[in-house]
């Protein structure tokens, strides 16, 4: 960019701004309980973006869901009808999405997701004025299938907990999976204990394992695997890999393959940039978590520029033109607003003292999603 | 499905019952002697897992942190035993329950305070690592062998404690009659936070040996508490005996129907299916399990009275 | 060996403490609903619409509490497992709004029955559901007392909870949202000082339940049963019957609670059946004042404004939270109610 359009940007800018009112932007995320950290993260990210940019027009106010859909349905309640704020966004779990979106963006209100994106709104369920700059919650589980298949995985044992994420995850891998299933089991929502399902691996044959668990489940799963002796690769989404969650479980996790929207390795000028502005300013390294909550930042700041967050029409059109750079490289939106994107394939590793990931392929180029066609908007 | 997985998943399932034990024998013994129902019982659970994780984490030895989890739990227990839950004897259990509770949401928090919300890294000591092989073609996890083999010497301990000990013969008597024992002269307060602290200390040493398998993070404790509380009902509280068949019961009732449930659901339904309703009904077994046991014995297997 | 008797304080229908520390106590009654009146009407004045919203979960809350004050406070049973029962009436609603908001008949047989967005019918159908519930947990837990009663209770919560996170054809974890909040014959629902009208309605028939149970030859014989259970027996009476009745319509008020709370929300999700939220209920009741028919109430608007207050302040608030708890337990007997309205509690 020479100085000139720089300039000429920032004068459009200028005027855009003065036109445009004050944006007030709630956030609701999990600061407390056991998901705190990921809801952390997304704040951290998505601050680092506001700060940066360093302006007046944009008020966040940042809240505690704890982890309850009743108390974040409360808080958008709060911040609708007494902040009046004009955006949602920050909510880290698919059923408190679910709990606070469709009432919001029914009441005219823009949502924006810096994580989860339930099927249900992205199919019949969407909305002009829910945008997810995340993913859809298949996406990654539809990454790690179609590596599985170019990895030339023939008899791959799938497993996730018995809920919603679980089963529509189990559902997304074997969309892009054209080998065959071992075994199909469904583990109980926060069981810590791995012993019998690791027997049932052992026992069946399989020739690869394919695991969505997130959180602590994960961290048990990997340290028992690990300590089991059965050697199969093990596949995963991002979610049992952030940088949180590595440091738990340790060597456990070396080679594990995990699929992935975005890495801090990722080559471009906007990541580069991103990591090293958070890691200077939290002393830690960014999650995946962190870097959507910067996009998301980011896309709502150059919406911002272009049109008035009260006219709807031309809000939505500014957003879904998503005209910033995203740490994740090229990135566009779909019919239903949800993202066009790369899913990569990362490996874990050990650099000095820290375990983090690595890109070694690209599992699926420009992914939108299952459910555009389901869209009426 | 061949005999040697059978087996491997009942060896799994004694396995996860004899952690449940080492939690359930202190909720029971405290039961017991004093009378207290200690919600708090599951923090003093991950107090032991953070306790070995920190020191496991700084030294770089396991046995230290082991040891770290027992005094560190045990501490606890004595400390809470000294300033809240003495005051709590004489009360009724809706008050227990409430001040139990309410050490619940200070621990939490407290620990997520100290520790931060980012779980702690615990492993296996590299002895332990690894699977040996046991015969029939099983390969197990030596680490689970030792697990097994520590709960049983914990549960040997326990029985020659209160059967062969004096201190043993004071709990008993305290059981059976507070006042009898306070008007021989033993001193009951000194006692109640042996005893306290002992069950803190099970409940730590449960954590420390669970957290280098799983996840050590705050709120691990309370799933295992309620599990305690299942094994306790179908025991029979005060019963250390019945803790130890309930945690058996429970332990093997959870891992087979984990197991076997949905295989048993795949012989009339399509394979996706059955793995969720089989898995779903699974769940609930262990719930199952306990109203059965209530039906026929509402005091539970062993448990003396109501 | 205690027996798991609740020494709670009882039925007390000729008053025996002093009329004045009686008089206070109704005179704090009395502004407690004035404020119940006052601030929301207030708030719609002002326009601040998100207090009624507070204030009406506030009331939902007592009214969740105030149903298991029948077992807990009339009959002695510390059900450590209420939740089931706020979450049966959360589903009972969930799942009739969710079949009419998506033309899924819930049944064909043996007449079309598409659900429905009628709040009375949601109402009843919570009512008796989650009293069918109670009958037979309590059949089965009431077999035992005491600590047991805890502990079952609690267990049977939690095998509720992870039922419903399982049972995917409801939304599994992910719960249910129902868009419009459900009608109310001559009513505009939608409107929250309206829909906040009905919900003070239901608290204040709650607690009027309670208030005539107490005096009623059915909430003596209760109390009767909790302390010398031998006696009733002596004459004519079956403790355990009058327990189960007890529980049982304990369990039915909490979950009219709980289609009031799901419609506040428009979304029920297996949180409802959470221990923790069991935990939270006991918590109202105590924090208010055990035995006090207005402790339920009282308790819970404190809750829910430290919620709000402290939780703004720091993430951490549930340590300053579980303190000023423990404080209430060790020292404040009688909860904030006794504390106020002085010391006046019965000890026979």
């Amino acid at each position: 960019m020479t100085f000139r359009t720089l300039a000429l940007g920032t004068a459009v800018a200028a005027l855009a701004t003065a036109a445009t009112a004050e944006v007030k932007v709630g956030m609701i995320t999990t600061l407390s309980g056991g998901g705190a950290s990921l809801g952390i993260d997304t704040r951290d990210g998505f601050m680092l973006a506001i700060d940066a940019a360093g302006r007046d027009d944009v008020t966040v106010i940042v809240e505690d869901d704890q982890r309850k859909p009743d108390v974040a349905v409360q808080l958008a309640d709060k911040m609708i009808q007494s902040d009046k704020v004009d955006v949602l966004t920050g909510i880290v779990w698919s059923n408190l999405a679910m709990a606070v979106v469709p009432s919001a963006t029914a009441q005219g209100l823009f949502y924006l997701s810096t994580n989860a994106a339930p099927a249900q709104l992205a199919g019949r369920g969407c909305n002009a004025n829910y945008f997810s700059v995340s993913y859809q919650n298949d996406n990654l589980h539809e990454g790690a299938g179609a590596y599985a298949t170019q990895a030339g995985f023939k008899n791959t044992f799938i497993m996730a907990p018995n809920y919603p994420a679980g089963q529509d995850s189990l559902t997304g891998f074997k969309r892009f999976y054209e080998g065959d299933l071992a075994g199909e089991v469904y583990t109980q929502l926060g069981q810590t204990d791995y012993a019998a399902e690791i027997a049932q691996i052992r026992a069946s044959g399989a020739d690869s394992v394919f695991f969505f668990l997130p959180g602590g489940m994960g961290i048990s799963f990997l340290k028992q695997y690990a300590d089991s002796g059965v050697d199969l690769p093990l596949v995963g989404p991002a979610f049992s890999f952030d940088q949180a969650i590595l440091q738990a479980v340790g060597d456990a996790a070396l080679g594990v393959k995990n699929s992935s929207t975005w890495s801090k390795d990722l080559d471009n000028a906007a990541n580069a940039a991103f990591v090293a502005a958070f890691e200077e300013k939290y002393d830690r390294l960014p999650s995946i978590y962190a870097a959507q909550g910067f996009d998301t930042a980011n896309l709502l700041l150059s919406a911002i520029d272009k049109a008035d967050v009260n006219d709807d029409a031309a809000f939505q059109a500014a957003l879904k033109e998503a005209d910033f750079d995203s740490v994740r490289g090229s990135f566009s939106f779909a019919a239903n607003n949800h993202p066009i994107q790369n899913v990569y394939v990362r490996e874990v590793i050990k650099e000095g003292d820290i375990f983090t990931n690595k890109i070694v392929a690209t599992a699926m180029e420009n992914r939108d999603n299952a459910y555009v066609g389901d869209c009426k908007m | 499905m061949t005999f040697s997985l059978i087996l491997e998943q009942v060896l799994n399932g004694l396995q996860s019952g004899i952690m449940l034990f080492l939690m359930a024998a202190g909720l029971t013994l405290i039961f017991g002697v004093m009378g207290l129902i200690n919600l708090a019982h599951g923090s003093l659970y991950m107090v032991g897992a953070f306790c070995a994780a920190a020191v496991a984490g700084l030294t770089g030895s396991f046995v230290l942190g082991l040891a770290a989890a027992l005094a560190g739990a045990a501490l606890a227990g004595a400390l809470i035993e000294l300033v809240v839950i003495r005051r709590l004897y004489a009360r009724d259990h809706l008050d227990q329950v409430l001040a139990t509770f309410a050490l619940i949401l200070i621990f939490s928090e407290g620990t997520r305070w100290v520790f931060g919300s980012f779980p702690l890294y615990l492993d296996v000591p590299d002895a332990l690592s690894g699977p040996v092989a046991l015969p029939l073609g099983i390969q197990y996890p030596a680490y689970r062998l030792a697990i097994i083999v520590v709960g049983l010497v914990v549960a040997a301990g326990l029985f020659w404690l209160i059967g062969r000990t004096r201190l043993g013969i004071r709990i008993r008597a305290g059981e059976n009659d507070r006042e009898m024992i306070a008007a021989l002269g033993v001193d009951i307060g000194r006692l109640y936070t042996i005893v306290f602290a002992l069950g803190a200390a099970l409940a730590g040493l449960a954590g420390a040996l669970v957290g280098a398998i799983q996840s050590v993070q705050v709120g691990m404790g309370e799933p295992v508490l309620i599990l305690a509380f299942v094994v306790i009902v179908i025991g029979g509280i005060g019963s250390i005996k019945g803790a130890f068949i309930g945690a058996l019961l429970v332990g093997l009732t959870d891992t087979l129907g984990r197991i076997f449930l949905p295989e048993l659901f795949k012989l009339v339904m399509e394979p996706s299916a059955a793995t969720q309703a089989g898995s779903a009904l699974a769940q609930i077994a262990i719930y199952v399990l306990m109203a059965a046991v209530l039906v026929w014995r509402p005091t539970g297997l062993f448990g003396a009275r109501a | 060996m205690s027996t798991g008797q609740i020494g709670g304080q009882p039925p007390n229908p000729r008053g025996i403490f002093g009329p004045k520390k009686q008089g206070r106590e109704a005179l704090l009654n009395a502004l407690v609903l004035l404020g119940l009146v006052i601030v929301p009407l207030w708030a719609v004045m002002a326009d601040e619409p998100f207090t009624i919203t507070l204030v009406t979960r506030a009331v939902i809350f007592a009214l969740a509490a105030v149903g298991l004050n029948i077992a807990l406070g009339l009959g002695g049973l510390v059900s450590l497992g209420h939740a089931v029962f706020f979450g049966i009436g959360g589903y009972a609603m969930g799942i009739l709004a969710w079949h009419a908001q998506n033309y899924v008949p819930l049944f064909e047989w043996p007449v079309l029955f598409e659900g429905t967005k009628s709040m009375p019918v949601i109402w009843a159908v919570a009512v008796l559901a989650s009293a069918l519930a109670a009958f037979c947990i309590g059949l089965l837990s009431l077999r035992t007392s005491g600590v047991y009663f805890i502990m079952i209770t609690l267990a049977f919560g939690q095998m509720f909870y992870y039922f419903a996170i399982s049972w995917a054809r409801y939304g599994g974890e992910d719960g249910m949202s129902i868009y419009v909040r459900n009608g109310f014959p001559g009513l505009n629902t939608l409107d929250p000082i309206q829909f906040y009208g009905l919900c003070l309605a239901a608290l204040l028939l709650g607690l009027l339940l309670h208030a005539r149970l107490r005096r009623a030859p059915f909430g003596l014989a209760l109390n009767a049963a909790r302390q010398a259970p031998e006696r009733v027996r002596a004459v004519g009476l079956d403790p355990l019957r009058l327990r189960l009745l007890a529980f049982t319509l304990s369990g039915a008020i909490t979950g009219l609670a709980g289609a009031l709370f799901a419609d506040l929300n428009r979304f029920v999700s297996p949180t409802m059946f959470s221990w923790q939220l069991s935990g939270e209920f006991i918590v109202f009741i105590i924090l208010g004042g055990t035995a006090r028919l207005f402790g339920p109430v009282v308790g819970a608007v404190l809750f829910v404004l430290m919620e709000h207050w402290l939780g703004a302040l720091t993430e951490y608030w549930h340590i300053g939270f579980g303190a000023l708890l423990l404080l209430i337990v060790l020292f404040g007997q009688g909860g904030v109610i006794g504390l106020i309205a002085g010391k006046a509690r019965a000890h026979d």
